[in-house]
């Protein structure tokens, strides 16, 4: 505790931990708990048997019951630890359970059955982190599916965001022509209606174009975001216009200007707006919510949602699932995380 | 892998796409100089912003006009063409209340108590958002062990999409879980938490900062290390105590960037609706029922769809944001 403490304070300037310190300590803790504690709680309860999973009041670990192979019956039994009235205890598998008695036997000796009442008896578990839920979950939910069509509609409609806002960033800012301005601010104040308000029409476009049922309907009509075009936009407009005249007099084809010179130039923008772009369309709901509604074509999102609507909710393999939808996007950050930050502090959008 | 092959490794796979980006603008590069030849380079910056002005024009600028013809339209046809002009019905038929303060008294009760609703959510949402942000940027900001890890896992909710989010707090606060488990330990009762109407309405409130203050404590933070140290070492030489330089220097240089944070988070709770739908529903009853999802209520779920009333409504609420959007821009010229 004290060589804590002794760390702690060295991370001042000034020699001693002060009381506000301290507080600040404790309530860094206090969110730590509340914000981190609640996945990793998810996480440990996605390796709980749906029967630890009932169980009320839970517990923290994962356990499973230890079983013992005995001559003679075909599958393995659970192991119980029996206490019996005078104190004594002994470590007995269950054969079966008839109302309030149990038939045990000992694996040494397999021959006798002993009866005991459950109240006596005691399951022996260990703390056991499986890939029984993951498995099941991948196998009875359609897993792989969904997941194909997520990153399908992740990849696609990212690539997609980056060339054509890239390319109206790189016209919007390096080229002065008729309409500009125009179709710049028509742009960027549709930046302040969300979607949701015009679900309807988006809809009614979408079965006009055929797209219901599509992963089209979902990639394409997202790909012009005006946040990715003002984003690469005012970055681009930092880029010296005299490194495009000079490519000009080398006999550069506009084309290759854009691809070979502000392209390369634009890395750091293009990074922020790809993380965007994945982080959107990774956990976009509401669209393929709305364009898609034959589950062969529903994103891990979609699925999710509909696996917890469904009557039987089988909250093991739910969650073993729901581990499994974070682990992209919590790599993505993982490696790329200073990019997601500074650009945030930066742009002030999400 | 030692560190020195991974690098190597690393060279290479770089190297092998730059050949292939370089092998793609080779191929493009004949139909765009085909192209260029016929436009001439005035023409290529339409060529440019065509793409992305195609797609932005057809799916989004064009169904916001459409909005506009729902909302005057009646009926139950989904085709513009087949539904009858109505005026102003539909906005008549929202704002028809003989007492705007009861929701019971409205001809569309559902609409004003999801206005009621989202009023009460934005303003508790709005103010304890830009409370615990404010107050972790600011202890973020002083010279903290290990600030990286706590503003990381601080971040962390922001990545999740908001079916994660509801399915984790449903899985916390479900009858037998986490929650009601620690209160058993601690000699209370189970708490039904989400057929409560009061405490469900609580949780929407929290569970959405949990999942965006992240957001906007880096927001908050970023605006923070802009204000220049030196200023805090002349004020401590000058014989300022702590709160004297929170007060005269930290608030008004962060006043700013509070503005955008509050009018960026006021936008976005006005907007809430994913979060809610996948987590209570709207429900119970009519608890958690807001703006957003009496528009997807009315479009896509209920049986009789009236696209009239949720275009009319969502219009409504387009007004609501663009006088809010428009105090942000104000603002950041302001700033500027």
């Amino acid at each position: 505790m004290s060589t804590i403490l002794e760390t702690l304070r060295l991370t001042k300037g000034h020699k001693k931990l002060d009381f506000t310190d301290i507080i600040s300590y404790v309530y860094l803790c206090l969110g730590l708990i509340i914000l981190f504690g609640p996945i990793v709680w998810l996480v440990l309860s996605s390796f709980k048997t749906s029967g630890e999973i009932a169980k009320f009041p839970p517990r923290l670990l994962p356990y499973r019951q230890e079983t013992v192979v005995v001559e003679g019956y075909d599958k393995p039994l659970p192991l119980y630890i029996i206490t019996s009235e005078d104190g004594s205890t002994q470590t007995l598998a269950q054969v079966r359970r008839v109302g309030l008695e149990a038939q045990m036997i000992d694996p040494a000796n397999p021959d006798e059955i002993i009866k005991v009442n459950i109240k006596q008896r005691q399951p022996v578990e260990y703390v056991y982190f499986g890939p029984e839920n993951y498995i099941e979950g991948i196998e009875s939910f359609d897993f792989g599916l969904y997941l194909w069509n997520s990153v399908v509609v992740t990849i696609t409609a990212t690539l997609l965001t980056l060339l054509v806002n890239s390319m109206a960033a790189f016209a919007l800012s390096k080229y002065k022509f008729p309409g500009r301005d125009a179709i710049f601010v028509i742009m960027i104040s549709t930046l302040m209606v969300p979607l949701s308000v015009v679900l309807v029409p988006v809809y009614l476009v979408i079965t006009t174009v055929g797209w219901n049922n599509n992963l089209l309907g979902i990639i394409i009509p997202a790909a012009a975001t005006p946040t990715g075009v003002f984003l690469l936009r005012q970055y681009m407009l930092t880029i010296p216009n005299e490194l495009i005249d000079a490519a000009r007099i080398d006999g550069a084809s506009e084309w290759r200007i854009y691809a070979q010179v502000i392209v390369p130039l634009a890395k750091p923008a293009l990074a922020v707006l790809t993380i965007f772009s994945v982080m959107w369309r990774w956990n976009d709901f509401l669209w393929p919510l709305i364009v898609l509604s034959r589950s062969e074509f529903f994103t891990l999102q979609v699925g999710l949602s509909s696996f917890q609507g469904e009557l039987n909710v089988q909250w093991n393999l739910i969650l073993a699932m729901t581990v499994l939808t974070l682990l992209p996007i919590t790599l993505v950050f993982g490696f790329l995380q200073r990019y997601v930050t500074t650009g945030i502090a930066t742009t002030g959008m999400k | 892998m030692s560190g020195h092959a991974r690098k190597r490794t690393g060279n290479v796979l770089s190297e092998g796409l730059g050949s292939f980006y370089d092998l793609i603008i080779s191929f493009t590069d004949i139909p765009f100089g085909v192209i260029q030849r016929i436009v001439g380079v005035r023409g290529m910056p339409y060529i440019f912003v065509l793409p992305n002005l195609l797609i932005f024009g057809i799916f989004i600028l064009f169904p916001m006009l459409l909005n506009f013809v729902y909302a005057f339209t009646g009926g139950s046809a989904f085709l513009p063409a087949e539904r009858p002009w109505v005026g102003t019905a539909n906005f008549d038929r929202l704002l028809a209340c003989e007492n705007y303060l009861e929701p019971r008294t409205c001809e569309e009760d559902l609409f004003w108590r999801s206005i009621y609703n989202t009023f009460s959510y934005v303003v508790f949402q709005v103010a304890l958002m830009v409370l615990f942000s404010l107050i972790t940027a600011l202890i973020l900001n002083r010279n903290i062990k290990a600030r990286g890890f706590f503003r990381s896992v601080y971040f962390y909710p922001v990545l999740l999409s908001p079916i994660v989010v509801s399915l984790i707090w449903k899985w916390i606060l479900q009858e037998n879980g986490l929650v009601n488990g620690i209160l058993i330990n601690l000699g209370f009762d189970k708490f039904p938490f989400l057929v409560n109407a009061q405490s469900a309405q609580v949780l929407v409130i929290m569970i959405s900062i949990w999942a965006f203050m992240g957001f906007y404590m880096l927001i908050l933070l970023a605006g923070l290390q802009a204000i220049p140290a030196d200023l805090y070492e002349a004020a401590s030489i000058d014989g300022a105590n702590p709160w004297d330089s929170f007060s005269k220097i930290t608030m008004p240089l962060l006043m700013p960037t509070m503005v955008v944070v509050l009018v960026l988070s006021l936008i976005r709770a006005v907007q809430v609706f994913d979060i809610v739908f996948a987590f209570t529903g709207g429900g119970p009853g009519t608890a958690t029922l807001y703006i957003v999802q009496y528009i997807y209520n009315y479009g896509f779920s209920s049986p009789n769809k009236q696209f009239g009333l949720a275009a009319a409504a969502s219009l409504l609420m387009a007004g609501v944001l663009i006088v809010l959007t428009i105090i942000q821009l104000a603002v950041r010229r302001e700033e500027n």
